[in-house]
């Protein structure tokens, strides 16, 4: 099978001010493959998460070593354009946060600071970018509504197309379904195995079951390490440490 | 040994209602005293004369009693000092909160907010003394005490509480709306722009108006600075007589009782009904666009 590597992190280490929180994370994302990041919390998957799209720059106390190359360019490197990366890796937040706009200007925000000014592109993009995420026939109509006035599961789903109108490479989605109820879980789930086809994923998750379901790649972190890395089923099934079955069956953690 | 502990208790209720009453009772006494005091001038001078009446000259024989140069004087410089003080304060909220490094802003605000601790007189004395002579020679006026420079002094005064309060509006606005922000390749800038502050104009807008009651109502520095002339000014650099100025200068001198004492009370009642209104606007943006737009579930 012909993989093509997307992300490669080589010997990633990440500080928050003296406290070292990644140790040496190397591991390799491949396109159209979804990958889940598990793991206890606060054993640094969601820090990673944020080194890959450098949201982590806004703590001003950070500090990266190592390299993330991005199709073989460092993202760290002086010379990279933080902005242009960060409309090439959508991410979606672990609570809904919808600006408070109206549905059409939450999707049409990041074609607009990407500079496209055509209407009728920035229509076509909000359509397509609702339909992708599953949400244009519970929206067409309130268009130019709140979306404040959105369920949860509703505003998770806006935020994923807010992310998916910039038509960005990568997705990076932090606990997207912790604040869900099932139903909506389940729905941002198919949506996840429907964008897999165009998009590179990766997903950080509490939920073994879901990491199970939609997952090709599983990551297992522990203390700021990478403790194991392969095949979901593998992962699930046989886990090579022993470390990682406990962890998975529910013995800890 | 119960019943005791309900005695106390049902005490302690009572004094409190009692001392939060206080003010609402104070609020109240002096309501009605004003309007007692300020009513009966509508025996002398119609309500239209009295606020649409082109000339004030309490002391002539007979007197005119028209507040309609102080009513435009008040509203002037509150509007020319918004002018200036709206867009100063906003910014340095701005940069405080979204620009400044954390030991920058932990520096700025204190400093700013030490600006409203300036008592007025001095700051209706810096402008007569130093603001007045500058203005009569830069701008080659007759005088320096005029519109601008209570305007300008008024400004100072609001800053304050603009910039302290829509601080707070635009540091509340959550995280995560910034990092939404920022995650679809918005810029710093844009982010600010078109994601914190329409968040957070809810907030700037109480500040906004809030700083504008300050300045309406403020007395000491009109009096010193504005100049005094009860006219309708045509230029900035004319002098006026805001209603807070015309109340605290000539009160004294009026009789007690007299159709001039009752005239100043009802000026109090229009000053006190703009103030009034500033609050009741405020009171209302804020209660109406009280969402800063986080998700709940």
């Amino acid at each position: 099978m012909d993989k093509s590597v997307k992300i490669e992190v080589k010997h990633l280490n990440f500080y928050y001010g003296n406290f070292k929180a990644l140790e040496d994370i190397t591991l390799d994302f491949y396109a159209n493959e979804v990958l889940s990041l598990i793991g206890p919390s606060g054993c640094g998957k969601s820090t990673f998460l944020r080194c890959l799209n450098r949201m982590n720059d806004l703590i001003s106390i950070s500090r990266v070593e190592g390299n993330i190359l991005l199709d073989g360019l460092d993202i760290y490197d002086p010379s990279v354009d933080v902005v242009m990366l960060r409309s090439r890796i959508g991410m979606v937040f672990q609570k809904p946060n919808p600006f408070p706009k109206t549905i059409f200007e939450n999707v049409a925000y990041g074609l607009r600071v990407n500079g496209i000014k055509d209407k009728g592109l920035i229509e076509n993009r909000v359509e397509e970018s609702l339909k992708l995420a599953a949400i244009w026939n519970e929206v067409k109509d309130r268009m130019h509504e709140s979306a404040l006035g959105l369920s949860g599961g509703q505003q998770q789903r806006l935020c994923i197309a807010r992310a998916l109108a910039v038509e960005p490479e990568i997705l990076l989605m932090d606990e997207p379904c912790s604040a869900l109820d099932p139903i909506a879980t389940q729905k941002i789930e198919e949506l996840i195995h429907q964008l897999k086809k165009s998009f590179t994923i990766i997903i950080v998750t509490h939920n073994m079951q879901q990491a199970a379901r939609v997952s090709d790649i599983t990551a297992f972190f522990y203390m700021g390490k990478l403790i194991e890395v392969g095949k979901t089923n593998t992962i699930f099934t046989r886990p090579n440490l022993k470390q990682t079955e406990d962890y998975i069956t529910g013995r800890f953690g | 040994m119960s019943n005791k502990r309900r005695i106390t208790e049902r005490t302690m209720h009572t004094l409190f209602f009692v001392v939060a009453s206080a003010s609402i009772v104070m609020l109240f006494m002096i309501m009605i005293f004003l309007f007692m005091e300020g009513i009966p001038i509508f025996d002398e001078v119609s309500v239209k004369d009295f606020i649409f009446g082109k000339y004030w000259y309490p002391t002539s024989e007979p007197p005119d009693f028209g507040i309609l140069s102080l009513i435009v004087a008040s509203l002037a410089v509150t509007l020319l000092s918004a002018l200036i003080s709206i867009p100063l304060g906003i910014l340095t909220a701005i940069y405080i909160a979204e620009i400044a490094s954390k030991k920058v802003s932990e520096i700025i605000k204190p400093m700013v907010e030490l600006l409203a601790a300036l008592p007025s007189v001095v700051i209706g004395f810096f402008g007569m003394v130093l603001v007045a002579p500058f203005l009569q020679n830069v701008f080659d006026i007759p005088t320096g005490l005029n519109l601008f420079n209570a305007s300008l002094m008024l400004a100072f005064m609001s800053v304050p509480t603009i910039c302290s309060l829509s601080e707070d509006a635009i540091h509340s606005v959550p995280n995560s709306l910034r990092e939404a922000s920022l995650a679809l390749g918005a810029t710093h800038l844009e982010t600010i722009l078109k994601v914190v502050l329409p968040a957070s104009l809810s907030g700037i807008s109480t500040a906004v108006i809030l700083g504008m009651s300050r300045a309406i109502g403020e007395t000491m520095v009109v009096l010193m600075v504005a100049g005094g002339a009860a006219f309708i000014p045509e230029s900035i650099f004319d002098p006026v007589r805001p209603m807070p100025a015309s109340i605290a200068s000539e009160m004294a001198e009026a009789p007690f009782r007299s159709a001039h004492y009752h005239a100043l009370f009802a000026t109090g009642i229009v000053l006190f009904i703009f103030t009034f209104l500033f609050n009741i606007v405020a009171d209302h943006i804020a209660y109406k666009y009280k969402q800063v737009g986080e998700a709940t579930l």
